[in-house]
């Protein structure tokens, strides 16, 4: 076999790894969980809440961007921004500890929804998301 | 060399430690942990991977027909893996009337062997213990540790040296937002024949708030959690149970201040005449963020 075709092999089989770890924790998520709703989906305030918590506890390994770092994934990943909010909030409360993914169970369930709608609504866009912050009402 | 060249000399590795010391501190990568309020009962929580938290802890208590003390203890917990954590503690303390002294060190490592989130979250402690007589840090009360304990002097109590192995069932639940945290403690002095001493320490709190605010606040209620804990001996393998035991119960409460530190106050009541009346608990952690990691948050 020749060296292009030996990289590509290589390349390929990497990203179908990482592809793997990615999508993994996903299959362990309980159909029950899969489907629950966020009670806080869509909410500018709640947005911004989310975001003031990310900014708290998980920016440190996922950047402030949440494109990741390191080792740590991006959060605008496909495999996340496809995800149900069901999903993330699953993750978040068991966690991935063999891959370095606490357990975020010590936060409240509404925090924790807060992030998921905060993560959700990055998008998969390159450019860094704005904190955001509720509109003020006009006097 | 010269007295000035020494004192130069000695005054540079003063400083240098000094900055080693507070460059984490000054870093602008603190958070505060998820950790709950508590003083002596441990929970689940385990140390976020990569992490490094700093923490003083200090204890003030006067016992009957004794001198007041203050203990102070630095405790240094890094997160190696996500199911395993592991600390140091240098603890001292100062008596009024007697002397301030180092007291000793501990190294414990925790670990939690079941992934994922269950009714009830088990976790194993291991500890290994340097600690004189004098130490008065109080971080668990076990077999008949009584507060006649802390009536040595410290010349009395620092020429015996403790070395023991510790061991903790820590079991967490959480429900509701409340955090249900009990933990069965056994120590043996590995230098004496001593039997094996048992306690316990119980724990619960919850958040002042649940959700989060839109916008940005220290002094709110979801940066707050409340709560109380209930420790004490249980005897030894030659006595079990609360007979000459001590037990302390107090309210606790925590603020958490958004990338910065961690504030805890409690005050714990001795529950019987072989414990200190009250003794006054505060703490102060500081997390530092990804420590060893090449690329830090922004």
């Amino acid at each position: 076999m020749s060296w292009p075709r030996r990289c590509c092999g290589i390349v390929l089989g990497l990203a179908m790894t990482c592809a793997a770890a990615e999508t993994s924790w996903i299959q362990k998520v309980p159909e029950a969980d899969r489907v629950r709703a966020n009670p806080y989906a869509k909410q500018a305030e709640d947005i911004a809440a989310g975001s003031r918590l990310f900014a708290n506890y998980c920016a440190q390994c996922h950047g402030s961007d949440a494109k990741g770092r390191g080792k740590r994934p991006s959060l605008r990943s496909a495999g996340v921004q496809q995800a149900t909010d069901g999903d993330i909030f699953w993750l978040l409360k068991n966690g991935n500890r063999r891959r370095g993914m606490p357990s975020w169970s010590s936060l409240p369930e509404p925090s924790r929804w807060q992030i998921v709608s905060y993560v959700k609504s990055l998008g998969t866009s390159s450019k860094a998301q704005p904190v955001h912050e509720p509109q003020e009402k006009p006097r | 060399m010269t007295t000035l060249e020494r004192v130069a000399s000695v005054a540079g590795r003063l400083s240098a430690m000094t900055l080693l010391f507070l460059t984490p501190l000054l870093m602008p990568i603190l958070c505060s942990a998820q950790e709950p309020p508590y003083f002596v009962t441990y929970s689940d929580y385990m140390e976020e991977p990569g992490n490094l938290d700093f923490t003083l802890k200090s204890l003030n208590g006067t016992p009957q027909y004794g001198n007041s003390f203050v203990s102070q203890t630095l405790e240094l917990e890094y997160g190696v893996k996500g199911w395993w954590t592991t600390e140091v503690y240098l603890a001292g303390q100062h008596t009024s009337n007697d002397s301030t002294i180092f007291t000793g060190w501990r190294w414990e490592n925790r670990f939690r062997p079941l992934p994922g989130e269950h009714f009830i979250n088990p976790v194993f402690y291991v500890e290994y213990e340097n600690v004189s007589f004098a130490d008065k840090s109080l971080l668990e009360i076990t077999g008949h540790d009584s507060a006649s304990d802390l009536l040595l002097t410290n010349a009395q109590g620092r020429s015996k040296v403790e070395r023991s192995l510790e061991t903790k069932l820590i079991l967490s639940s959480k429900a509701g937002g409340w955090d249900l945290s009990e933990n069965f403690i056994a120590e043996k002095d590995l230098n004496e024949s001593d039997p094996w001493e048992f306690g316990y320490a119980l724990g619960v709190s919850r958040p002042l708030a649940m959700a989060a605010r839109g916008k940005a606040c220290v002094v709110c209620p979801e940066n707050f959690a409340a709560g109380a804990e209930l420790y004490g001996g249980l005897g030894t393998t030659d006595g079990f149970g609360l007979r000459a035991t001590s037990h302390y119960l107090g309210p606790t409460i925590q603020l958490r201040i958004p990338r910065g530190p961690n504030i805890t106050f409690s005050p714990n009541f001795g529950l019987n005449a072989n414990s200190v009346g009250v003794l006054y608990r505060f703490d102060v952690s500081y997390e530092v963020q990804q420590i060893f990691h090449p690329r830090r948050a922004k």
